[in-house]
């Protein structure tokens, strides 16, 4: 188990290295920081004079070693363009993302399971049509829209809701249903399908045989064999929704750190957007880890793996 | 037990319901709410080169001179008077008993802190522009003060009376910016009672106010959000959490309009458009260093149609390279008309008798870019068209490997003719022209302090650029200010929302 853990780390270290080097050379080459920076109304020589302040017209290979160099004490350095600790900044904004992640992923499971767990008990019943019809539903509506019809009905015509902000638990409703809802389903098909194969298969049916009941078969033999796909994709999910929330922070004003990355991107703000992909790709890489080894809790023959 | 699974998403309906919304902003509550849709990156004005930034520097600071906004008459501010010693030092007499928000007096040690700061290269300010005409400040006493300035500019009045304001020495120098930007001080009609960076900002009447030509704050709080998304922030207008939202699109402000429980207020900005072509051919040999095809792709685009199809509202259709209020802006130059026969012709003449196919680049409003190709096309220049970020394109433009684009200038809100024509067409790496006879007359205009010499030389260089057709200024922007019913407010037409002079009915 210890060689499979430092393994993983190595694994990791050397994934967030290499997105570090893509994304920074991938910003480096988009544009112009030092354009970004001076902003519109700036002329070619405020632009040149910045490039000189901030050391841009070096080698981009220097820019990145520094880079590299002082992250790995720890300093992320300032961003460009709040001149704040880029630590401080992502910190604040990750809370609220952290705090809509992980709603949305519970709103995600917690609708989802049940309703593909229904859906596999009685196929082709209308609790499984209606599970079919939300999921398409889900798939085909851009979160945005769906946000925004949230805000009409909720904020608007009902008045129960603000309509945004992050001030109190009840501005995190509907962000958390409209990210919820993107993830749910994936997860709901995965869960009726893994039920409908594990349900058809033989234990279930020797389990019956020697007299279980319903809901023993139903959980205890069968959704806990169905819903290991379902942890990875929850894994992954979920960190989609940690780096991926950029739409639904924007329309509900929520300053989270997908925005914050969404904006820094634009902005050419080259500490703030390193620091963040590689908060973001470390969230990848601790949660698939984490299924992993939920998985083999799950799963005795995974252990071995 | 199917049955059973909706019911967690009832009883949250149900939850939902119990709490109803108070209702934060009217009237009553003394409180504005307004909507930023930028994250702003720093309050300290000299540390922002944002439109919003600009909001909060007028509102915070105040600077030596004032110009009238309606008038454009310039008045004395924390200065009560001024005198050009010499073509490159400017005298002012300071305003007594003037303090900061945090307690501390206004004298001119805080002048002098402040140009000395901003005008050093090395502390980084952000629009150079705005500070790198001055040289130092000198104390002459307690409330007398000189600023050098590095070369002759005479548009130096109009820059005190904008982006220059002045800070508390004392307090800057122990802060510095950062500190300022999160909690700012200044000698404005708003101070500021909670920053968080970005996103939140609460301005109070500062009810020491003393005697300003901006007159004094009357709506006692200012909160302003920033709301990225435009629908969201109509969202939060409909459902009466915020009062004002500003720079809202042609489209949305009409339906707005039609509802009939807003004010729809529409105004001008400084901003131009235009399409910049590469006569000077830093791209390589391309058509557009022949004179006839520039005029071709001046007569090609109808300006009127654009302007009343897209931009509406109190955009206006121009022809110079600068805004037309701007000193020196003078509007006596070639207009050319909207003739594509004439276009079609011209490119014939210039030996494109089937055109020519060229890479067009663009960063903002791609329906405007969009519709300004579809002219072209139309008299036969094919475009590939190029939707670039503003830094991408800012940079291509930079080492001259644009041959046409649709670009735009705001000014920074400067009412001089130097803030743009002089901005590209002397020769720096903006200027597709590099025409040595404008760059001559325009370095007189720029320096002069004889106002008549200055007009006479603008008007020879605006004159040659359009009759040269170096560009096709296309159109000026507007904007749509968007309030509820019991806010009394006026905009101006320089695009800055002004607290100070907003009141409830």
């Amino acid at each position: 188990m210890l060689a499979f853990i430092l393994k993983r780390l190595g694994l990791a270290l050397l994934v967030a290295f290499t997105v570090s080097f893509i994304s920074f050379s991938l910003l480096f080459l988009s544009g112009d920081p030092a354009a970004a920076l001076a902003g519109e109304t700036a002329s070619g020589e405020d632009v040149e004079a910045l490039r000189r302040l901030y050391g841009f017209d070096r080698p981009m290979l220097v820019q990145y070693g520094e880079w590299l160099f002082a992250a790995l004490r720890g300093d992320f350095g300032e961003s460009y363009y709040f001149k704040l600790p880029v630590a401080s900044l992502i910190a604040e904004r990750l809370q609220v993302t952290m705090t809509l992640g992980v709603c949305g992923i519970l709103f995600a499971l917690v609708t989802a399971v049940p309703l593909g767990v229904a859906a596999a008990i009685r196929p082709n019943s209308l609790i499984d049509r209606l599970a079919l019809f939300l999921s398409v539903a889900g798939q085909a509506m851009p979160s945005f829209w769906f946000g925004l019809i949230l805000i009409v009905v909720f904020a608007i015509q009902l008045g129960w809701l603000p309509p945004s902000g992050a001030e109190s638990w009840r501005h995190f409703i509907m962000p958390t249903i409209v990210l919820g809802y993107y993830a749910m389903p994936a997860i709901m098909r995965l869960t009726r399908a893994g039920m409908l194969d594990v349900l058809n298969s033989d234990y279930i049916r020797t389990a019956r045989a020697k007299g279980a009941g319903e809901t023993r078969v139903l959980f205890k033999h069968g959704l806990r064999n169905a819903i290991i796909p379902v942890v990875s994709l929850a894994a992954v999910q979920m960190g989609f929704m940690l780096g991926g929330s950029i739409v639904v922070e924007s329309v509900f004003a929520l300053h989270g750190a997908g925005y914050l990355a969404w904006e820094s991107i634009a902005r050419n703000d080259l500490p703030t957007v390193q620091a963040l992909i590689l908060v973001f790709s470390m969230f990848y890489i601790v949660f698939t880890f984490l299924a992993d080894v939920m998985n083999a809790w799950l799963d005795p023959r995974m252990r071995s793996a | 037990m199917h049955v059973k699974l909706p019911v967690a998403t009832l009883a949250a309906a149900t939850l939902m319901a119990s709490s109803a919304m108070p209702v934060v902003a009217d009237k009553a509550s003394g409180t504005l709410n307004v909507a930023f849709t930028k994250e702003l990156e720093n309050v300290d004005s000299y540390f922002n080169s944002a439109r919003e930034g600009v909001v909060l520097q007028r509102a915070i600071w105040d600077g030596l001179i004032y110009r009238d906004p309606e008038t454009n008459e310039y008045i004395g501010n924390l200065a009560t008077s001024w005198e050009w010693i010499d073509d490159t030092t400017l005298e002012f007499k300071l305003r007594e008993g003037v303090t900061f928000h945090n307690g501390e007096a206004f004298n001119a040690d805080d002048v002098v802190f402040t140009v000395d700061f901003v005008a050093k290269e090395e502390n980084g300010v952000k629009t150079q522009r705005n500070v790198n005409w001055m040289e130092s400040a000198e104390k002459i006493d307690d409330y007398t003060v000189r600023i050098h300035l590095k070369d002759k500019f005479p548009a130096a009045i109009e820059f005190l009376s904008g982006p220059v304001s002045i800070y508390p020495n004392e307090y800057y120098a122990e802060v510095g910016p950062s500190g300022m930007g999160l909690k700012p001080v200044g000698t404005g009609p708003y101070k500021v009672s909670e920053v968080v960076p970005g996103q939140h900002f609460v301005l109070e009447a500062n009810e020491n106010y003393y005697d300003s030509p901006k007159g004094q704050p009357e709506i006692a709080k200012i909160d302003i959000r920033t709301i990225p998304d435009v629908n969201t922030q109509m969202a939060e207008l409909f459902s009466g959490s915020l009062d004002l939202i500003w720079q809202v699109p042609a489209d949305q402000a009409n339906k707005l309009a039609e509802m009939g429980q807003f004010t729809v207020a529409n105004e001008s900005t400084m901003r131009v458009g235009y399409v910049q072509m590469d006569a000077a051919g830093r791209s390589g040999d391309n058509p557009f260093t022949n004179k006839l095809v520039r005029q071709a792709v001046n007569h090609a685009i109808n300006r009127q149609e654009l302007v009343d199809a897209l931009l509406q509202g109190k955009s206006k259709v121009v022809y110079t390279p600068c805004f037309p209020s701007q000193f020196g802006c003078v509007q006596d130059v070639t207009e050319y008309e909207y003739d594509p026969e004439k276009a079609k012709a011209l490119l014939a003449e210039a030996g494109y008798p089937d055109g020519f196919t060229v890479d067009f680049y663009a960063y903002r409003d791609r329906q405007y870019a969009e519709a300004i190709t579809s002219y072209l096309n139309a008299v036969g220049i094919q475009t590939n068209f190029n939707m670039l970020q503003y830094s991408a394109l800012r940079e291509l433009n930079m080492k001259g490997e644009v041959p046409i684009a649709f670009q735009t200038w705001g000014s920074y809100s400067i009412n001089d003719a130097s803030a743009m024509v002089s901005q590209f067409f002397k020769h720096g790496s903006l200027d597709n022209a590099q025409d040595d006879q404008v760059l001559e007359w325009l370095n007189v205009a720029d320096s002069s302090t004889d106002p008549d010499e200055r007009i006479e030389y603008y008007t020879k260089a605006l004159q040659r650029i359009s009759e040269e057709a170096f560009w096709a200024p296309m159109f000026t922007y507007n904007t749509n200010y968007v309030f509820k019913d019991e806010v009394a407010y006026t905009p101006t037409p320089d695009e800055v929302l002004r607290f100070v002079d907003m009141s409830w009915k």
